[in-house]
């Protein structure tokens, strides 16, 4: 039985943990004192409106297994080869041998606050998706006085597809989230007013341009095709917004009770820490995979894998066929 | 508001200012519009600060508003702000600053193009040599004025007699602060708190016991414009920004505006005259108007200046209810005494802004 190391308890480290563990033994690292928190800070998912806690706990009961070794609040900080085998090096020193390591370090969102002109972190009536999907859960929306806000505006694009942040790439599950939370939105606050500022709505996936059609159609959901350039306070401490509706060629301002910045996906600092350390940090910090068609798992150090949102942008189920891809490609590897 | 305590990012863009022998470059038009602001600067600097700062005689424009109103080619502009560093150099001097904002923006961005194109650079030096026999060294530090009184608005506070406070209540005074477009939103690393939020000015206010006002048209152009007011057919757009700001400040009765740049502080003030002419309208509660400052004047008043020796007078909105909020004082029938020790003949009065 070969040991494998696992950086990195998200849905990708968790997946492929339970597949490997059928026939290997798996250390799965998890730096934060819980797994799946990126999954966990969010309510319903798309384009199902699955709940996220039970996705959560599924994946979560695939830990049950004599095989997996989950060492949460244990940070790695380094992954060295030696020889036929790996040593990781976790931040208390302790030291680990392996036979491969799969990292699975994932992302973390856009910081909203580089983007100051959106008054994130400076007007309580300025949130994030983050933000947005905690108060959908607890059934919280509110404004900056703590009223339910009559107007809401989304904005995509917080972080993606802007030279101003250095993120040129699109992160592909923002469009979709923002649809989502609108039609969430709507349910819980059936008499508010609810638009989403885009570039353009990339509904590339199975039921996302149906959700797109049935956001308009059913929810009554207003798209103005424009970017916000910034937002301010009015002395009512509602939220101006200042924008372009590039459709109707026209400037616009708008005061919003409630301003959601779709916040883009980032490599996490533990992907673009250990992407450098390993030889495979490639564009804004994500790691970097052997070829990107037929080698998209493996790197170019042998028995060093990669799997899930530390390579680029993914929705769940993108990551979750991704660590199933990768713990086939482990196994081969071990035989 | 409450949440003008989490702006912590006004503070969190720093920049360079030198420490000592500024080379200093007047404005074309502040000594017209606020004639004691560069003298106040230059008292500030001598007798506060106890820094060695050169006032040179042989000065002349940038090019600024004829670059940025597209009659002045770059080259020519960059020819004539080698010619301004190139004096600069022969008095000794490394470090330069300009009073008026759009010059900091020009000899910014000449500098920064000259460090993207050297062979720019080169150019602009042969331009100079032929056409005066002159050579330049680029100034090691350029700093706005307003950066220095920021970078030592503590050491000054020691030795100020007054502060931002409202006599009567207590409170702090509520101050509009007017960055000009030229300061941070060229170059936003050049700028005190860069462009969104910038702390230039706001550092002042807060370190001098006032409260500054974020409204949601802080952002916007003063009205300037260039363009905009320099053909007279866009005038009305000129005033009509400077209607939105106002509009957008009056709901939180600022008690005062600063600005940093000679054409917003001129604007702010002339047209609030403008208006109330056009539309009987002021912004204030009482008609009087809100009174524009500039940054010198600020700091001069609240260091016991005489506000007639800082040229307060010529402002379009009068200054004496300012002055009274804060407890300076000033002597009413000295108000229109000229150099020359002559009382001169007081102004006309507007027909609706009350003086």
């Amino acid at each position: 039985m070969s040991k494998i190391a696992i950086i990195g308890a998200g849905p990708a480290g968790i997946e492929s943990a339970s597949m490997l563990a059928r026939n290997h033994e798996v250390l799965l690292f998890e730096k934060s004192s819980t797994a799946l928190s990126n999954i966990l800070d969010k309510a319903y998912l798309f384009p199902d409106f699955s709940s996220a806690t039970d996705i959560a706990d599924s994946l979560n009961s695939k830990l049950i297994n004599e095989n997996i070794k989950l060492m949460l609040n244990t940070e790695v900080v380094d992954i060295v080869r030696n020889d036929s085998e790996w040593k990781i090096v976790d931040k208390s020193g302790k030291n680990y041998f392996v036979d491969a390591v799969l990292i699975t370090t994932g992302y973390q969102t856009f910081d909203a606050t580089r983007k100051e002109e959106l008054g994130y972190g400076i007007y309580k009536g300025v949130v994030t998706s983050i933000d947005m999907e905690r108060m959908i859960r607890y059934n919280q929306i509110v404004n900056s006085i703590n009223e339910a806000p009559k107007r809401i505006v989304f904005l995509q694009c917080v972080g993606s597809r802007d030279e101003k942040s250095g993120n040129r790439y699109c992160s592909k599950v923002c469009c979709v989230t923002a649809v989502k939370q609108a039609i969430e939105v709507r349910k819980l606050l059936p008499e508010a007013e609810i638009y989403i500022f885009y570039m353009d709505l990339r509904m590339w996936g199975q039921h996302f341009e149906e959700l797109y059609r049935e956001s308009q159609e059913k929810y009554d959901i207003r798209f103005v095709r424009g970017r916000i350039s910034e937002a301010s306070s009015t002395f009512d401490r509602k939220i101006q917004i200042k924008a372009e509706d590039t459709l109707l060629g026209v400037p616009m301002k708008m005061t919003a009770d409630l301003l959601v910045l779709m916040v883009g996906m980032e490599a996490s600092c533990g992907t673009k820490d250990l992407g450098v350390k390993c030889g495979i940090g490639g564009e804004y910090g994500f790691v970097k995979t052997a070829t990107p068609h037929l080698c998209d798992n493996e790197t170019t150090e042998q028995g060093l894998f990669v799997a899930g949102s530390c390579k680029r942008p993914m929705t769940i189920n993108d990551v979750i066929n991704d660590a199933r891809s990768a713990a086939c490609v482990i196994s081969d590897y071990l035989k | 508001m409450d949440e003008s305590k989490n702006k912590r990012y006004w503070n969190e863009y720093q920049k360079d200012i030198a420490d000592d022998k500024f080379f200093y470059e007047r404005s074309c038009i502040r000594q017209t519009f606020f004639p004691g602001s560069e003298a106040a600067f230059l008292k500030i600097m001598r007798e506060e600060l106890d820094k060695d700062i050169r006032d040179e005689a042989n000065q002349h424009t940038c090019t600024g508003i004829g670059y940025h109103s597209d009659i002045v080619p770059i080259e020519t502009t960059m020819t004539v702000v080698a010619r301004l560093f190139s004096l600069m150099t022969d008095a000794g001097y490394e470090n330069y600053v300009p009073s008026c904002v759009t010059s900091f923006g020009i000899f910014t961005e000449m500098v920064e193009m000259w460090k993207e194109h050297p062979e720019m650079l080169e150019k602009t030096r042969k331009y100079l040599k032929e056409a005066t026999g002159r050579d330049f060294e680029v100034p090691k530090n350029i700093a706005h004025p307003s950066d220095i009184i920021y970078k030592y608005r503590f050491e000054l506070k020691e030795k100020m007699k007054y502060q931002l406070v409202n006599r009567f209540t207590g409170k702090p005074l509520r101050v509009v602060e007017h960055i000009g477009c030229h300061y941070a939103k060229i170059f936003p690393e050049k700028g005190i708190g860069k462009a969104e939020f910038p702390y230039v000015l706001a550092g002042m206010i807060e370190a001098w016991g006032g409260e500054v006002v974020d409204y949601p048209e802080r952002r916007h152009c003063c009205g300037f414009g260039f363009r905009h007011y320099l053909l007279q057919e866009n005038r009305g757009y000129s005033v009509a920004n400077t209607k939105k700001k106002f509009e957008s400040m009056e709901p939180f009765e600022p008690d005062f505006i600063v600005a940093n740049c000679p054409g917003c502080a001129m604007f702010m003030d002339k047209w609030q005259y403008t208006i109330a002419e056009m539309e009987n309208k002021t912004y204030d509660k009482d008609g009087y108007g809100i009174p524009v400052l500039t940054y010198e004047e600020m700091a001069g008043m609240l260091l016991g200046y005489d506000p007639w020796k800082l040229g307060m007078q010529l402002h379009q909105v009068q200054v004496e209810n300012l002055l009274d909020k804060i407890g300076i004082p000033y002597k009413p029938n000295e108000k229109y005494r000229g150099a020359n020790g002559e009382i001169l003949p007081s102004p006309e009065k507007p027909m609706n802004l009350k003086v």
